[in-house]
């Protein structure tokens, strides 16, 4: 089945019922449905259609509940693309996969300006939130949306890509991640399956529709007819509470940091959300403490540890009731899927020895855009014939009973705020700073963002101060790779073997904390 | 409402934020968030600093977007509760 076929189904269903909120707005399944349709028309008569990419570079706004469905309804790949990324971070994108058409928001037009030049790639731009009229190869959003525009052909291959997600790996540029329709079809029912969603459910999500976890929040909602709630940010938690509270919230998606955030409210708006029937954690573990808080703060909501990559969307839970008995775990394969622990040879590991997870199953992703390279490392033949198994690169250990606990990754690549960040590509940024010459960026625990990044900075130029870097950094890396501080140094901590170290440079700051 | 409270609260958020990037300093009544100039844990951070500069307590309830959103609106937050504060009797 093809992805938009969900919102078809449901709108022809129940029409009236709410499908999207955000802000003041709230779309119906017919409304989201019938806007994306015209959208979608406006995209074909632009010449948008299959074996097209469409990127949309917006925040969690009602345009881009409606520019997913209308770009899988022209029959192109949808692109979401990370709001917080600078314009470096969309360059590489618009070069990478060199889109037919790319959305944004008015107050982002002087940062894609400047990728669509840096990139030379000039595709379609369709503007949201702005007042003015189209000009050239600008639109504006709502222009788009003309009832008298042709309808867009009916698309019926469910073979082809739906979304291309870009990923941080731990070296180089972001990476494409090819999801079939068939991919998010299978990922997204199985989603549904187990956290039991219907049309009853009113879920809020303040994680970007750009990140596999925020996405599926919406595509699991329209597949079974629920509400998404839509939010920003958790920026003002209490505001969002007494949102959730109103809206009578079902479900709430979360990561670690939102926990903490969570933990640290003194006050609690009245009411405790009644209605709240379960809250799921992805992106990194949930400390013990915080699973308790989320107990007591909402006794009767049932609890779900996941686990998943933007490579297989999701890949295992752990059920509510196994959470007292394990609550380290992430619980086992998805039903119908299979993930092992395995070896450097490929043989699988034993019990409760550390090896790396491999997932099979039909929610796998096709493979990188336009890297195969990098495809044939983490997409490897099963030695049974069975097609291909996914290397997630992420380090495991399996107890007696088959429950799967994360260790670590086999890379350097961590979370902050449950965004993946790759110490090595802030290396990289820093590199490029005049008066720099190098750096190594670190990483010590953080009790709200998980990890804390810092950098150790030896200088060229002696002149060089922490505020100019800082800039430097701040146009370039997205908010959750900015370091937090800058150290100067004559030297980078260096092996015995004379390679700088990251591990020697986390443990001097570490160490250095605790003296003062 | 005094001058000073708005002038440290723009300070703090360009050397904060903005690195001293005065180029960059919103407006008084420009959205930090919708800028892009505080995220999610930067909210944090400016309740500390309010907290400690300016010797007042914020509780959960007053961490939202009418209170914390410009720079305007932190200044007024802030000088409603000095006010408060002076007007409250001292301890016996």
């Amino acid at each position: 089945m093809r992805v938009e076929a969900f919102l078809r189904h449901r709108a022809g269903l129940t029409p009236s019922a709410t499908a999207v909120v955000a802000a003041q707005e709230r779309l119906s399944y017919a409304d989201l449905d019938r806007l994306s349709e015209r959208l979608a028309g406006t995209l074909c008569v632009h010449g948008v259609g299959p074996g097209d990419r469409v990127a949309l570079f917006m925040e969690n706004i009602a345009e881009m509940a409606v520019a997913i469905f209308a770009g899988l309804k022209s029959g192109a790949t949808v692109v979401p693309v990370n709001p917080g990324i600078k314009a470096d971070g969309l360059t590489h994108v618009l070069t990478d996969c060199a889109p037919k058409a790319l959305f944004y928001e008015t107050k982002h037009t002087g940062l894609c300006e400047e990728a669509m030049e840096t990139s030379k790639h000039a595709p379609l731009c369709i503007v949201a939130r702005t007042g003015k009229t189209a000009s050239g190869r600008t639109l504006a959003f709502e222009d788009c949306l003309d009832p008298d525009t042709p309808l867009p052909p009916l698309q019926n291959d469910d073979r082809g890509l739906a979304f291309l997600i870009y990923t941080s790996g731990s070296s180089g540029k972001p990476k494409g991640v090819m999801m079939g329709h068939r991919n998010v079809e299978a990922a997204a029912a199985m989603i549904a399956d187990y956290l039991e969603n219907d049309d009853r459910d009113v879920v809020l999500s303040t994680l970007p529709l750009s990140f596999t976890y925020g996405l599926y929040q919406l595509l699991v909602a329209v597949r079974t007819g629920g509400t998404l709630i839509l939010e920003k940010n958790f920026a003002f938690p209490h505001r969002v509470l007494e949102k959730a509270h109103a809206e009578g919230v079902t479900g709430f998606p979360l990561v670690p940091t939102m926990a903490a955030m969570l933990a640290d409210l003194s006050e609690f708006p009245a009411g405790r959300l009644p209605a709240l029937r379960y809250i799921t954690n992805a992106a990194a573990a949930l400390p013990p403490v915080h699973i308790k808080t989320l107990r007591a703060l909402f006794p009767q909501a049932r609890l779900f540890s996941m686990y998943g990559l933007t490579e297989c969307a999701r890949a295992t839970f752990l059920a509510p009731e196994d959470l007292d008995r394990r609550p380290g775990s992430v619980g086992k394969a998805l039903p119908g899927t299979e993930a092992v622990v395995l070896e450097e040879d490929g043989t699988e590991a034993a019990l409760d020895a550390t090896g790396e997870l491999v997932i099979r199953g039909p929610h796998v992703m096709q493979g990188y855009w336009n890297d195969t390279e990098a495809t044939a490392h983490v997409l490897r033949d099963a030695p049974d014939g069975r097609g291909k198994r996914l290397h997630t690169g992420d380090l495991f250990k399996r107890d007696a009973a088959g429950f799967l606990y994360f260790v670590g990754r086999k890379d350097e690549v961590v979370k902050i705020r449950g965004e993946k960040v790759s110490p090595r590509q802030v290396d990289a940024v820093l590199a490029t700073c005049p008066g720099v010459r190098e750096a190594l960026a670190f990483t010590t625990p953080d009790p709200i963002a998980g990890h804390r990044l810092a950098a150790l900075v030896v200088r060229a130029d002696p002149d060089l101060t922490e505020r100019t870097i800082a800039r430097h950094c701040k146009h370039r890396l997205p908010d959750a790779m900015m370091p937090k501080s800058f150290i100067f140094r004559a030297e980078l901590p260096k092996t015995p073997n004379g390679k700088t170290s990251r591990r020697l440079a986390a443990m001097e700051a570490m160490r250095a904390s605790c003296t003062t | 409402m005094p001058e000073s409270i708005k002038a440290d609260i723009r300070a703090f958020v360009v050397e904060n934020f903005l690195f001293g990037d005065e180029g960059d300093a919103p407006e008084d009544d420009a959205s930090l968030i919708e800028n892009d100039i505080v995220d999610s844990t930067g909210i944090l951070e400016m309740v500390s600093f309010l907290e400690e500069h300016f010797a007042i307590s914020v509780a959960d309830p007053e961490i939202v977007p009418e209170n914390f959103d410009t720079v305007a609106r932190l200044s007024a937050f802030v000088a409603g509760k000095r006010k408060t504060v002076e007007a409250a009797p001292t301890g016996a």
